[in-house]
C-alpha cells in the first residue's frame, strides 16, 4: 500500500509539525495562565474557580483540535465528534447532578 | 475449504482494509469515551468529597505545586513528541518513529516516577488514602490517571518492539499507533482537569 | 498460600446447599461424561468454544441465560415458600442470614445474568442480520464479551459452594456492605462478579454501536434501520454512558473494603449518599437498557403478525431516543427519602413522569399497528398482548411512585417490589421470550411447537398476576421488602396467594423447557413439518434476516444486500427481487480464536483470587492475560476467505429448498 494511498483519504487529518507546535504553544500559554491565576492570589475564591474552569475548557478544545484532530470534516471525524458530545453531556449530567443533589441533601440534613 | 488471506484477490483488499482501519479507530474512540465517563465520575466523586477532610490534612497543607508544574510540562512535551511520531508513521519513516516513541516513553516514565514519589511522600507524612474521604478520592482519581499512563507506556513498549520486528509500519501497525495516539492525547486532556480542579482548585 | 480460603469456607453443614451441590455435580458429571462418550470435545472446542461467529455466540448466550433463569427462579421459589410459611410463631425454613443471600442472589442473577445475557443474545443474533452485515465490527472482542459474562456467572455460582454470597441486596448498599459490618467474602463475590460482567457488557456496547454505525449494508440510511436495531443502538448508547459509572461504584466499594479507603464508610468523611447517586445513575438507565430492546422485539413482532408496516416508525425511533435521554436524568427517584429538599425531589419526580409520554406513544403505535391488520395469534403474538396489558399497569404504578409524597409512604415496601416485577416480567421478560420464539426458527432451521409456547404464556400471564398483585396489596398495608418473617395476620392470606402464583409461574417455565426439548427432539429426528425451508418462517417477515436461509450460513449474506428502503425484504416480496448484478466473490471472514476462552479463564482466576485475597494468583492471571493479548496482537494470520464454490453450493441448496417449499404449497 503506497504512502499516497494512506494519507489521501477524504480529508483525514494526521496533523503536521506546524499544527502540533501551534497547539503546543497555545496549551502552554493556557496552562501558565491557570497556574498564574492561582499563584498570584489576585482573585477571590469563586472568581479563581471560574477562571480555572474557563481556561481548562478552552485548553481542552485546543487539545481536541490540534492533537486529536477533531476539526477535520470527514464523516468518521464527525461521528467521533458526535460520540464525544454525547459523552460530554453525560459527564455534565453526572457532575452537575451529583453536586446539585448532594449539596441540597447536605444542606437539608445539616450534615458535614 | 478456504484459502489464506495472503493470497486474497487484491482489488477489494485495499478498500476493505481501509474500512477495517476506520472501524477499528472508531471502536477505540468509543472505548475512550467510556474511559472519559469513568474519569468524569471520579471527578464528580472528588467534587463531592473534596471538603470531607475528617480532621485530616487539606490540599493546601499537602500539594506541592512545583511538582505539578513539572508533571504538566512533561505531559505536554510528550504530547507533541507522540504527535511527531505519528506524522513520521504516515511518512513510513521507521527510524524517526522509533526515536520519537522512545522520547515519549522516557517522558512518560519520568511522569510516572514523579507521581509515585509524590504519593510516597504523602503516605510518609501520614496523608495516605485511608486518612479521609478527601484523600481517598484524590488518590483514586490521580492514581487512575497514573495507571492509565502506565498502561499506555507498556502498550508503547510493545508497539516499539513490534515495529522493530516483522510488522514494521504496516497498515495494521499504523492503526495501532493511531489508537495509542488517541489514548495518549486523551490522557493529556484528563490531566488538564486534574491540575486545574484537583491541584490548583485545592490550593485556591 | 490460599489467602483467606480454608476448608471451613465450604458450607457442608447447610443441607439445602449440600443437596444443591450434589444435584449440580450429578448433572455436571453427566454432561461431561456424555461429551466424552460421544467424543465431542474436539467438536465443541473447534466449533463452539473458540467461535467468533455472532450467531453461535448468541446461542451460547441463550443457554447461559436460560440456566441462570432457572437458578434465579429457584431463589424466587424459596423466597415465596418461606414467606408463605414464616408467619407468626413459625420461623420458616430459611434463617435470616441465608434468606438475605437468597434475595441478593435472586436480584443480581436475574438482572446481570439472565436479563442482560438474554439481551446480548438478541443483539448478537439479530443486529448483524438486520443491517446486512457479515459479522459484528470486532468478532474477537465479541467472544471476549461472552466469556467475561460467562465467568462472572460462574463466579457468582461458585459462591454457593465456597464461602457465601452477599447478603445486602442486589445493589450492595453501604454502609452495611462495608468491611466493618460485612467482613465475610459475600460482598466481594458480588463486587467482582458484577465488575467482570460489566466489562463484558461494556465491550458488547462498544462492539454493537460500532457495528450499527459502520457496518450497515450499502444504501441503508438511518431511517431505514429496523426498529429492533434502533433500540439496540440506543441501549448501546446507554450501556456506554452508564456502565462506566457502575465500574466506578464497584471499584470504590472495593477500595473501601480492600485498602481501607473512606468513600462510603460511616467514618473518615465517607458519604453513603454518594454511593446511592452513583449506583442509581447506572441502575436506572440499566432498566431502560433492558426494556428498550424488548420494545424493539415487540415492534418487529407486531408488524410481522399484523401483516402491516409498523405504525409510526419515525415516532417509535424518536420516542426511543427521548426515553434514552430522560432515563439518564431520573436516578434520584430511587431515593426520594434520602433527605434532599423539595426542589431536587420535584425535578426528578417530574422528569420521571415525563417518561410515561414517549412510552405511551409506543403503546399506541403497537395498538395502531394491530388495528385493522390481519392479526395472527401465534406464540410470539401472545406475549405482546400480555405485555401491553401488564406493562401498562406496571407503568402506572411507576408514575404513582414518581410522586415524592406518595413515594415516602411506599418506599422500600413490597409495593415497589411488585412494581418493578410488573415492568420487568411483563416488559423485559415477555419481550425476550417473545424474541426467542420469534427468531428460534431462524437460528436453527426448525420450528418450535407453538402449542407449548402458548401454554407457557398462559401460565406466565396468570401466574404473574397471582404472584404480584398480592404484593401490591401487602405493600400498601405496610409490609417492607426483604422481610424474613412476620406476625401481621392481614398479610398472611395475600402471601399464600403469591406462593400459589409462583408455582403457576413454575409451570410456565416447565412448558418452556419442554418446548425447547421437543424442538431439539424434532431437529434430531429431522421431522419434516418442523423444517423451515424458506427462511421466512412466519411468511410475513419484513426485515433482511428473513431473506436468507435458516439456519443462516456462517457468512450470513452470499451477496451484500442493497437496501431500497425501510423493510427491504417486504419491498422485495412485493416488487420482486432485483437480479443479482454482481458475480459471487470470496468473502473475507475472521478465523476462530482461543483468545476468548483463555482470557475468560484468566478473568475467573483473577476474580476468585481477589475474593479470597490470593494475591499471587491475581498476578498469574494478569500476566497470562497480558501475554495472550500481546501474542494475539503479533498474530497476523487471523482471517480467511470463503471460496466462491462453497457459497455457490449453499445458494443452490437454498434455491432447491425454496422450490420444494413452493411445490409443497
Amino acid at each position: 500500500m503506497s504512502e499516497n494511498h494512506t494519507t489521501s483519504h477524504e480529508g483525514e487529518n494526521h496533523g503536521s509539525y506546524g499544527s502540533y507546535i501551534v497547539g503546543f504553544v497555545l496549551a502552554v500559554i493556557l496552562t501558565v495562565a491557570s497556574f498564574a491565576t492561582v499563584l498570584s492570589k489576585a482573585f477571590s475564591f469563586w472568581q479563581t474557580i471560574a477562571i480555572l474552569g474557563v481556561l481548562a475548557a478552552v485548553q481542552m478544545v485546543v487539545h481536541l483540535i490540534f492533537f486529536l484532530h477533531m476539526g477535520a470534516k470527514s464523516l468518521s471525524q464527525r461521528q467521533n465528534l458526535a460520540a464525544f458530545i454525547v459523552t460530554a453531556l453525560m459527564v455534565l449530567i453526572v457532575v452537575a447532578g451529583y453536586l446539585f443533589v448532594l449539596w441540597d441533601a447536605q444542606a437539608n440534613m445539616m450534615a458535614g | 475449504m478456504s484459502y489464506d488471506a495472503t493470497h486474497a484477490p487484491s482489488a477489494h483488499h485495499d478498500e476493505h482494509e481501509h474500512h477495517q482501519q476506520e472501524t477499528t479507530i472508531f471502536g477505540f474512540w468509543i472505548y475512550l469515551m467510556t474511559d472519559c465517563i469513568i474519569f468524569g465520575t471520579l471527578f464528580a466523586v472528588f467534587a463531592t468529597l473534596c471538603h470531607h477532610f475528617a480532621g485530616g490534612p487539606t490540599g493546601k497543607d499537602l500539594f506541592d505545586i512545583k511538582n505539578v508544574e513539572i508533571e504538566t510540562a512533561i505531559l505536554l512535551f510528550s504530547s507533541i513528541t507522540y504527535g511527531f511520531a505519528s506524522i513520521n508513521a504516515h511518512k513510513k519513516n521507521k527510524g524517526a518513529v522509533l526515536g520519537w516513541l522512545l522520547l515519549t516513553f522516557l517522558l512518560g516514565v519520568s511522569f510516572v516516577v514523579l507521581e509515585i514519589r509524590e504519593f510516597n511522600e504523602l503516605v510518609a507524612h501520614g496523608a495516605g488514602p485511608d486518612k479521609s474521604a478527601f484523600l481517598s478520592s484524590f488518590f483514586t482519581l490521580v492514581g487512575t490517571h497514573g495507571l492509565h499512563v502506565t498502561i499506555g507506556l507498556i502498550w508503547m513498549l510493545v508497539l516499539f518492539f513490534q515495529i522493530m520486528g516483522k510488522q514494521g509500519l504496516s497498515t495494521r501497525m499504523q492503526t495501532k499507533l493511531t489508537c495509542l495516539s488517541l489514548f495518549w492525547h486523551f490522557l493529556d486532556i484528563v490531566w488538564i482537569c486534574v491540575f486545574s480542579f484537583v491541584y490548583l482548585g485545592s490550593v485556591v | 498460600m490460599l489467602g483467606k480460603l480454608t476448608l471451613s469456607a465450604i458450607p457442608y453443614d447447610v443441607p439445602i446447599l449440600v443437596g444443591t451441590f450434589i444435584g449440580v455435580a450429578v448433572v455436571g458429571i453427566a454432561v461431561l461424561a456424555a461429551v466424552t462418550y460421544f467424543k465431542k470435545w474436539g467438536y465443541l472446542w473447534r466449533e463452539w468454544l473458540t467461535t467468533v461467529d455472532h450467531k453461535k455466540l448468541a446461542i451460547m448466550y441463550v443457554i447461559l441465560g436460560l440456566v441462570m433463569l432457572v437458578r434465579g427462579f429457584a431463589d424466587a421459589l424459596m423466597m415465596r415458600t418461606q414467606l408463605a410459611l414464616a408467619y407468626a410463631g413459625n420461623p420458616g425454613y430459611l434463617p435470616p442470614h441465608h434468606y438475605d443471600q437468597v434475595f441478593s442472589a435472586h436480584g443480581t442473577i436475574m438482572i446481570f445474568f439472565m436479563a442482560m445475557v438474554m439481551m446480548q443474545a438478541l443483539f448478537n443474533f439479530v443486529v448483524p442480520l438486520q443491517i446486512g452485515a457479515r459479522d459484528v465490527a470486532f468478532p474477537l472482542i465479541n467472544s471476549i464479551s461472552f466469556y467475561m459474562t460467562l465467568v462472572s456467572a460462574i463466579l457468582i455460582n461458585v459462591s454457593l459452594f465456597i464461602g457465601e454470597f452477599s447478603n445486602v441486596g442486589w445493589l450492595g448498599y453501604p454502609p452495611i456492605s462495608e468491611l466493618q459490618f460485612n467482613p465475610g467474602v459475600g460482598v466481594d463475590y458480588y463486587i467482582w462478579s458484577v465488575q467482570i460482567s460489566g466489562i463484558g457488557t461494556l465491550l458488547t456496547g462498544m462492539n454493537f454501536l460500532t457495528t450499527i454505525i459502520k457496518l450497515r449494508a450499502p444504501g441503508m440510511k438511518w431511517m431505514h434501520i429496523p426498529v429492533f436495531t434502533w433500540t439496540a443502538f440506543f441501549a448501546c448508547i446507554m450501556i456506554l454512558t452508564t456502565f462506566p459509572v457502575l465500574t466506578v461504584s464497584m471499584a470504590l466499594l472495593a477500595l473501601d473494603r480492600y485498602v481501607g479507603m473512606h468513600f462510603f464508610t460511616n467514618d473518615g468523611g465517607g458519604s453513603v449518599m454518594l454511593y446511592l447517586n452513583l449506583i442509581w445513575s447506572w441502575g436506572h438507565p440499566e432498566v431502560y437498557i433492558l426494556i428498550l430492546p424488548a420494545f424493539g422485539v415487540f415492534s418487529e413482532i407486531a408488524a410481522t403478525f399484523s401483516g402491516k408496516p409498523l405504525f409510526g416508525y419515525a415516532t417509535m425511533v424518536i420516542a426511543t431516543g427521548i426515553i434514552t435521554f430522560l432515563g439518564s436524568i431520573v436516578w434520584v427517584h430511587h431515593f426520594f427519602t434520602m433527605g434532599a429538599g423539595a426542589d431536587v425531589n420535584t425535578f426528578f419526580g417530574i422528569m420521571t413522569m415525563f417518561i410515561a409520554v414517549p412510552t405511551g406513544v409506543k403503546i399506541f403505535n403497537w395498538l395502531f399497528t394491530m388495528y385493522k391488520g390481519r392479526v395472527r395469534f401465534e406464540g410470539p403474538m401472545h406475549w405482546i398482548v400480555g405485555f401491553m396489558i401488564t406493562f401498562s399497569i406496571g407503568g402506572m404504578t411507576g408514575v404513582m411512585m414518581a410522586m415524592p409524597a406518595a413515594d415516602w409512604v411506599i418506599h422500600n415496601s413490597l409495593f415497589l417490589v411488585a412494581h418493578f416485577h410488573n415492568v420487568i416480567i411483563g416488559g423485559v421478560f415477555f419481550g425476550y421470550v417473545a424474541g426467542l420464539s420469534y427468531w428460534f426458527p431462524k437460528a436453527f432451521g426448525y420450528k418450535m411447537r407453538d402449542v407449548w409456547g402458548k401454554w407457557a404464556f398462559r401460565f406466565w400471564f396468570v401466574g404473574f398476576y397471582l404472584s404480584f398483585i398480592p404484593l401490591y396489596a401487602v405493600g400498601l398495608e405496610g409490609m417492607t421488602r426483604r422481610m424474613n418473617h412476620y406476625d401481621n395476620p392481614d398479610w398472611h392470606p395475600w402471601l399464600l396467594v403469591a406462593c400459589v402464583g409462583v408455582f403457576v409461574l413454575a409451570a410456565g417455565l416447565a412448558c418452556q423447557v419442554i418446548q425447547f426439548v421437543l424442538a431439539a427432539f424434532d431437529a434430531v429426528n429431522k421431522k419434516p413439518d418442523a423444517l423451515d425451508l424458506t427462511g421466512d418462517n412466519w411468511g410475513s417477515g419484513r426485515t433482511l434476516e428473513w431473506s436468507i436461509p435458516s439456519p443462516v450460513p456462517h457468512y450470513n449474506f452470499a451477496r451484500l444486500p442493497v437496501i431500497r428502503g425501510l423493510d427491504t425484504f417486504h419491498i422485495e416480496k412485493e416488487l420482486g427481487r432485483p437480479a443479482p448484478v454482481s458475480e459471487l466473490e470470496p468473502i473475507h471472514m475472521p478465523k476462530y480464536s482461543a483468545v476468548g476462552p483463555v482470557l475468560g479463564a484468566c478473568g475467573l482466576l483473577i476474580g476468585f483470587a481477589l475474593v479470597w485475597h490470593i494475591w499471587w494468583a491475581v498476578v498469574v492471571g494478569l500476566v497470562v492475560a497480558f501475554f495472550t493479548v500481546v501474542h494475539r496482537s503479533a498474530n497476523l494470520d487471523v482471517d480467511f476467505y470463503v471460496p466462491v464454490e462453497e457459497i455457490r453450493a449453499d445458494e443452490e441448496a437454498f434455491a432447491r429448498r425454496l422450490a420444494a417449499a413452493k411445490a409443497a404449497e
